[in-house]
């Protein structure tokens, strides 16, 4: 056991989810992912109503300039470690937003990020793979 | 079933405004070129006489001026009347409709941070969508902001970190 | 004496950043201060320097939920400023999956209503309902949401005539769930208590702040962009405008609902009628000139200008999404209301009933209720509550 915070992270993970500029669609699919098809409620993953609560943030939509400062501040109030999961393609590396004038992303130039997920939206499988993926690291 | 376009208001508008000039794209796409000075009272006419909903405004950056198009619709008819007018760049004001209007706040504060034009009267004309930490004088839908500013994107974001 | 509730711009009951800044005294809110721009991403300054084919792309990534409505209106812009005519098969299609969208779309907001209002069994529920209609959108055009359907000039892809029967099997489905969910949801008297009555939005207010689709239709205020200014398929079918006077928040999701089985008359015609043929016409170029271009979106009409000087790219392209009319009425819809209301809602959930079939509660490995048991006691419920409220 190498170190005891990181492993009672693994067990039922509960997330916050944040949308900088996002067009929503990976917000929809985040909550999509919790409705009884996919259901991951029961793996006792939940959204949690504060930062303060969560073990991870979901991140969606690309960085601009007024929400940057929000989205740090949001950051900082998660009790660490916290993971950061990038979900879809503007997080990874700003999509087709990356010449505008009020985008200041990608994510990786501010935050740790531990786990990205592309696609326009990622499916919900994809989602769910994703977040697996950045438990088995621990 | 469809319903008939009909060419009333637009008589109205030639009979009132004289400096009005017309052109009719398609049956229900209209557009009237009017000077700066007239917008005001032609929007109150077409809000106030004709029930026209005004829809949205556009600001464009062209070789003469700033053009700013008023889009009226007449939903009745299933007409858009667009008002169509140039502001010179050296003094880019022009009356706000904000005040009978309130479907025009947002739009004006917008082109007036996007694009520049002070509109007068308005009662809260501050920044709408941009960061708070946008500088006053740069406006990112002119023609000239892609050349001059393109540094400065990189470097702000750095200061904002 | 005056405070300020700041509502955002992360709180958990958004799904997207924006500020709300509640004045209020004591429980009364008495204005409303919106700040957006959390989200600005400028697209009209990005379609500036992207190609006519290019833009659809962009638009649909303005808003996920109504990912096809903004490239509709685009190419609509741009072929009234070409003057291109659009094949009837073509016409057809992009109709069908604009209807499909809207019902996917007033799910989506019925189900996100009653999580917002605490009552997440209806969010489940119609949610459930709502993912069969992305597999169709998957099965036609290979994606769940961002589908890219239109193109200047018609369709870019064609619906194949063995999917029809996928989309009527839909269709049965979805009609009967709608009916159970209108039923479930108007009589209910908790979801009447919170909704009757609240948010009132005046005709007078809804044509001075210019708002569009539901939120004006509920207000007495008919307008329908399908019916006024009929574009594609629209004026060869047969359906109803759905419009009621009272302006509260239940008469909008009345349209909504009521609204859903239109979409789902207009589908069945279309899929009836639709002709064979070319789905796109060919387009060569783009002449110097100006289009306008304007759809029906589920939350009301979609507005695009594009100013064209012959060059393969825009000169000028405004977008106007129906929700930037409609968010400024706020500040008149939810003056005088409590708190509770306006944030719809931070309150505690009101008692209701929990209702899957297939719940089964067990103690001590015996089952102590079966999903119809528990039925019949939330039945009860409802009954106990609708005399205590009078109903």
């Amino acid at each position: 056991m190498a170190n005891a915070k990181l492993w009672g992270l693994k067990k039922s993970p509960w997330v916050f989810h944040v949308a900088a500029a996002s067009c929503n669609n990976c917000d929809i699919e985040i909550l999509d992912v919790i409705t009884p098809r996919w259901d991951v409620e029961r793996f006792g993953i939940v959204l949690v109503g504060s930062p303060r609560h969560a073990d991870a943030l979901l991140v969606t939509g690309v960085l601009n300039r007024k929400s940057l400062s929000r989205v740090l501040r949001v950051y900082e109030q998660t009790p660490k470690p916290c993971l950061v999961i990038c979900i879809g393609t503007c997080t990874c590396d700003n999509h087709m937003f990356a010449t505008s004038y009020n985008v200041v992303g990608p994510y990786d130039k501010y935050l740790p990020v531990d786990v990205y997920i592309p696609g326009c939206p990622p499916k919900p499988e994809a989602i769910i793979s994703g977040v697996v993926k950045a438990l088995k690291r621990l | 079933m469809k319903k008939e376009y009909s060419k009333e208001i637009l008589d109205e508008i030639g009979a009132l405004f004289a400096n009005a000039s017309v052109k009719i794209h398609a049956p229900r796409r209209t557009y009237i070129s009017v000077p700066r000075d007239d917008v005001y009272e032609l929007a109150k006419f077409l809000f106030e006489k004709k029930g026209c909903r005004l829809s949205i405004a556009t600001g464009i950056d062209k070789r003469e001026g700033i053009e700013i198009l008023y889009h009226f619709s007449h939903d009745p008819s299933g007409t858009y009347y667009n008002i169509k007018t140039v502001v010179p760049k050296d003094e880019p004001t022009i009356k706000s409709l904000a005040d009978f209007l309130p479907a025009a706040n947002w739009i004006e504060r917008e082109i007036h941070e996007l694009l520049g034009v002070k509109f007068t009267g308005h009662p809260n004309l501050v920044p709408l969508l941009t960061a708070e930490t946008w500088p006053e004088d740069l406006y990112p839908l002119r023609r000239d902001y892609a050349d001059e500013h393109e540094g400065l994107k990189i470097q702000k974001s750095v200061e904002e970190r | 004496m005056k405070r300020i509730v700041p509502i955002g711009p992360y709180h958990p009951l958004q799904e997207e950043p924006e500020f709300f800044k509640l004045i209020v005294e004591g429980e009364k809110v008495i204005d409303l201060e919106i700040n957006i721009g959390y989200n600005h991403r400028g697209h009209e300054f990005l379609a500036q320097k992207m190609t006519y084919d290019q833009i659809p792309f962009l638009v649909e990534r303005i808003c996920g939920i109504c990912s096809d409505s903004h490239p509709y209106a685009y190419v609509m812009a741009v072929e009234d400023a070409a003057g291109i005519t659009v094949p009837p098969r073509g016409q057809y299609i992009r109709t069908i999956i604009g209807e499909l969208e809207r019902i996917h779309s007033h799910y989506l907001w019925v189900g996100l209503a009653g999580h917002f209002i605490g009552y997440n069994t209806v969010w489940m529920w119609v949610w459930r309902y709502r993912e069969p209609l992305l597999d169709i959108f998957e099965l036609i055009m290979g994606n769940r949401n961002h589908y890219a359907i239109n193109r200047v000039g018609g369709a870019r892809r064609d619906i194949l005539p063995e999917h029809y029967g996928k989309i009527e099997e839909y269709l049965d489905l979805v009609e009967e769930k709608t009916h159970m969910f209108t039923k479930a949801v108007l009589d209910d008297p908790v979801i009447l208590a919170r909704l009757e009555n609240v948010g009132v939005l005046s005709k007078e207010d809804a044509i001075a702040y210019g708002v569009l689709g539901p939120t004006a239709r509920g207000s007495g205020y008919a307008i329908d962009v399908r019916k006024d200014d009929p574009y594609d398929a629209y004026d060869k079918v047969d359906w109803d405008l759905i419009a009621f006077d009272e302006g509260d928040i239940l008469a909008k999701a009345k349209v909504r609902l009521l609204e859903c089985f239109e979409s789902i008359k207009i589908v069945r015609q279309c899929l009836k009628d639709i002709p064979d043929g070319p789905i796109a016409a060919r387009v060569d170029e783009i002449p110097s000139g100006e289009g306008i271009g304007r759809h029906e979106a589920p939350r009301g009409e979609v507005f695009h200008y594009v100013r064209s000087d012959g060059s393969n790219m825009p000169v000028r392209h405004k977008i106007r999404a129906p929700s930037y009319m409609n968010i400024p009425s706020n500040a008149v819809a939810v003056r005088g209301y409590s708190i509770a209301d306006a944030a719809l809602v931070l309150a505690a959930v009101d008692p209701c009933y929990c209702c899957t079939e297939r719940t089964v509660v067990i103690e001590n490995g015996k089952k102590k209720f079966t999903g119809n048991d528990l039925l019949t006691l939330s039945r009860q419920k409802t009954e106990v509550l609708r005399r205590r409220y009078r109903r």
